[in-house]
């Protein structure tokens, strides 16, 4: 029985400062499954996993591999044991090809390159089923592509324990399907492959059993067929929740945003979005989906003034708003409300209290040089009362609130100033079950007063519950506006992809 | 053995406190040891640092006339680096400031009326500095230059440039076949109160002015938001270029105030040496203060006593100055030190065993 765990990791402790992230957690995975690690986020579940792969040590506890105690002083250590790790974020040089990288910092000859090299490649991607072109240069691969070369490079290193960390958070849902039949042919061959995630839909589908941790506690370790989703989120959460968003069909009012044609390229004079247009009426939430980097960012900067369009029109209520800066938009009173994807970085000062956020859109319309704080003071105090953010005092720096509690600062302030449009990118990332459904909740109440939201998203179950119609982008373009209720997930995938949908164009 | 570093939560003020107390001792009696290496005695090098810069009413004089400048050019890197803006080029534009100052001075009449004289110097001071600011600050802002080494460069630009008027077109007839530029008319120089000159009232108006400009006012705000994220500045509809511009105007034209209140008061002339240093040892203090115009003050003032004590230790002594530099440099270590134990915490400890399950 010993002998089939591939790892035992016992009563592990990790403290960063006063902060525990692992707490006495406990997990034991075998060889020839794959293992689910759920727990939400600042759950502990990549902390845990950094010390199996040498990046930190526990505090205290004992790790064990194939039925041995063993120490970790490095990631090389690790990597001996034949463990192996993919982090959210690649780690991969973009100018050098897959098979450069494959090698990049083996103990190997000078000379052992070209195509010995290229046939071991081979093999290992015939032996898992994973596709690769071992000459093709980093920066030209797709997401899916470079998460294969991450999982072809720990393999070269002889890894017969894979953990992969949130792997299917880029991911399209057609690479999701690739990528799951790549960990079953693993563990099929007898590897053991630990898989962290907060998606349930993918635990259910992919692992043999999950271990879900809680606020740096190991909660259970559960069989996955004896488990149904409700349970688990209760093992998640602490509690019952309803997870479905509620979705209330309204009648969509009239046009509030028009966008015709736009164009924006980037420094390198490469498009960023190629002739978008599309439109956002009063009462509507319009999702937008497409991997990463497809224009999203480009998109909502270019609407609030933040980046410059190369063609293109923008029409705010019938007006021409194109080529205005942000302090032309908050001058002429346009009321639109932007949430950016870097919330400490641009939405918010990080080291300044809520007082002096609240400032930040206010003090353009205040006369003379004098500060004035009293009005804001006052807002702050309204907001977070209405939004019940969790908060020392209203004289706290922003940067020590927990995620959810600085992205309600944020939204509190825009929707605050009463917009007509409210742009949000990525409004739930890095927030937990509980924060995002009552950032859903606040959104909704929003399209209830007849705002129009433009809502970039990641996660297409939410895209799909959340908004009224779905605009997918692919490298810049419009490849879709779909209605949600009549087009399926992998449509939209499809779509995510650059391909077109079949006869019955589903476009509304 | 097994030596950690982990990073602190927020430390309560009480124990702040103590340990900033604590590095100003350690520093005292580390700085005691060094001095008993070298045959002196530590108490005694004290009290004379101390009986040397607040002993009797002319060294308290003393040692507020090396507080103005060093004061008053805190100030103006305060500003710049409240908005991450690096200026380390006081240096420069004190010599600038000084160098616009001189040029009204030897230029205009020296029947001028005192005040007009002195009014149109500040004015030429703040002009010159604030344009040896300006040059890296819209560098920085149209191309993105980086203005740690640009300002630094100034400096030297600028120290040439008096070097060669003081060889050159400036050289005084007068002195001699001296390479000496004249000395100020009487008009031109600033008149005391209680036997310093009226710089020490300026550096007071000064701190405050700086004071209410950083906590109220929307330009003051500003400069906060940029230096804590350019990006976040932006979203806000921030004229970035135009603040980072207006923050260096300030802040040279400070600094161009400290050099003309060292050639007019101190020097009564302009050397090419008037800036002296100040500019490179003002942000320390700077930096000590936290960027905070009323902690400069303070810091300042305890800064000015070391080096005027040091110069009386010389003096009263024998011995040399370098004895007082030593000390200073032991303080700023432990000071600067106990920064990193503010934010991290250190722990010694066997590395743990897990327990058998």
């Amino acid at each position: 029985m010993k002998q089939n765990l591939a790892i035992e990791m016992r009563h592990i402790s990790k403290a960063f400062g006063e902060i525990k992230a692992n707490d006495d957690i406990n997990l034991e995975v075998k060889n020839g499954e794959v293992h689910a690690l759920l727990g939400e986020n600042g759950a502990g579940k990549t902390t845990l996993m950094n010390m199996l792969s040498g990046i930190y040590t526990p505090d205290s506890g004992e790790i064990l591999v194939n039925g041995v105690p063993v120490t970790f002083h490095s990631p090389a250590d690790s990597i001996k044991l034949g463990i192996g790790m993919i982090h959210q974020h690649f780690k991969l040089v973009d100018v050098m090809t897959a098979k450069e990288n494959v090698v990049l910092g083996q103990p190997s000859s000078f000379f052992t390159k070209g195509r010995a090299l290229s046939q071991k490649v081979k093999e290992l991607s015939d032996q898992y089923g994973l596709d690769i072109d071992p000459d093709k240069k980093v920066y030209e691969m797709s997401v899916g592509e470079k998460q294969t070369l991450e999982i072809i490079k720990v393999l070269y290193r002889g890894a017969k324990i894979l953990i992969l960390d949130e792997p299917t958070a880029v991911l399209t849902p057609q690479e999701i399907t690739k990528l799951f039949r790549v960990i079953n042919n693993m563990k099929n061959q007898g590897c053991a492959v630990v898989i962290i995630t907060h998606k349930l839909n993918e635990v259910m589908e992919i692992s043999d059993r999950v271990t879900v941790l809680r606020k740096g506690r190991s909660i259970d370790t559960v069989v996955t067929k004896e488990v149904n989703i409700p349970a688990l989120i209760e093992m998640m959460v602490g509690q019952k929740i309803d997870l479905s968003i509620h979705k209330e069909r309204q009648q969509a009012g009239e046009t509030i945003l028009s966008i015709d044609g736009l164009t924006v390229t980037n420094m390198e004079g490469k498009n960023m979005l190629s002739n978008v247009s599309f439109t956002l009426s009063s009462h509507e939430i319009l999702g937008v989906a497409g991997v990463a980097n497809s224009g999203q960012k480009e998109l909502c900067e270019t609407i609030a003034g933040l980046t410059k369009a190369d063609k293109g029109r923008i029409f705010f209520e019938g007006e021409n708003i194109v080529g205005k800066t942000p302090r032309d938009i908050i001058r002429l009173g346009i009321r639109m409300g932007f949430i950016p994807e870097d919330r400490l970085g641009m939405g918010l000062v990080g080291t300044m209290d809520i007082v002096h956020n609240m400032i930040l859109k206010d003090y353009q319309n205040q006369p003379g040089i004098r500060l004035r704080r009293g009005p804001c003071t006052e807002k702050a105090k309204k907001i977070v009362e209405a939004l019940d953010i969790q908060t020392p005092s209203i004289n706290t720096p922003v940067k020590k609130l927990s995620g959810g509690n600085i992205q309600k600062v944020l939204l509190g302030r825009e929707i605050d100033s009463a917009p007509k449009v409210l742009i949000t990118a990525y409004a739930v990332r890095g927030l937990d079950i509980g924060a995002s459904h009552k950032i859903y909740d606040l959104l909704n109440e929003q399209k209830k007063n007849g705002v129009g939201v433009l809502f970039i998203g990641e996660d297409l179950d939410v895209l799909m519950e959340l908004c009224d119609r779905i605009m997918v982008l692919c490298h810049g373009e419009v490849t879709g506006i779909v209605d949600p209720d009549q087009v399926t997930k992998e449509d939209i995938g499809l779509l995510m992809t650059g391909q077109k949908l079949g006869e019955e164009e589903t476009a509304v | 053995m097994n030596l950690r570093i982990t990073k602190r939560g927020d430390l309560p003020k009480k124990q702040e406190i103590i340990i900033r107390i604590a590095a100003v001792l350690l520093s005292i009696i580390f700085a005691g040891l060094i001095l008993l290496v070298f045959g002196l005695n530590p108490v005694k090098i004290f009290t004379t640092i101390i009986d040397g810069s607040i002993g009797s009413k002319i060294r308290i004089q003393q040692t507020i006339i090396r507080a103005i400048p060093l004061t008053i050019t805190a100030l103006g890197i305060i500003v710049a680096f409240k908005m991450k803006f690096w200026n380390i080029g006081a240096e420069g534009q004190i010599t600038m400031g000084a160098l616009g100052a001189t040029w009204v001075a030897l230029h205009f009449s020296d029947s001028l009326p005192m005040p007009l004289m002195l009014f149109l110097m500040m004015l030429a001071a703040v002009f010159c500095g604030g344009i040896w600011a300006f040059i890296p600050a819209i560098f920085k802002a149209k191309m993105g230059t980086n203005e740690t080494i640009f300002t630094l460069m100034m400096n030297y630009i600028a120290i040439k440039f008096v070097t060669y008027l003081q060889y050159g077109p400036w050289m005084d007839p007068n002195a001699g076949g001296f390479p000496k530029i004249a000395k100020f008319p009487a008009n031109a120089v600033l008149p005391s109160v209680f036997g310093v000159n009226i710089g020490w009232i300026m550096m007071i108006v000064f701190t405050v002015l700086v004071y209410l400009f950083m906590t109220f006012t929307k330009k003051g705000y500003e400069i906060a938001v940029v230096g804590e994220s350019v990006e976040t500045a932006r979203y806000a509809g921030m004229n970035i270029s135009r603040i980072v511009i207006v923050a260096m105007l300030i802040s040279g034209g400070m600094c161009g105030v400290v050099g003309m209140i060292q050639a007019s008061a101190i020097e009564k002339t302009l050397i090419s040496n008037i800036a002296g240093g100040y500019g490179f040892t003002a942000i320390i203090p700077a930096w000590l203060s936290r960027l905070n115009a009323v902690s400069a003050l303070i810091i300042c003032l305890a800064f000015a006593m070391l080096i005027q004590g040091g110069t009386y230790l010389q003096v009263s002594l024998g011995i040399s100055s370098a004895v007082s530099s030593i000390v200073q440099g032991a303080i700023l270590f432990f000071v600067l030190g106990s920064e990193f134990f503010l934010q991290y915490k250190l722990s010694f400890g066997k590395k743990t065993k897990g327990e058998v399950a």
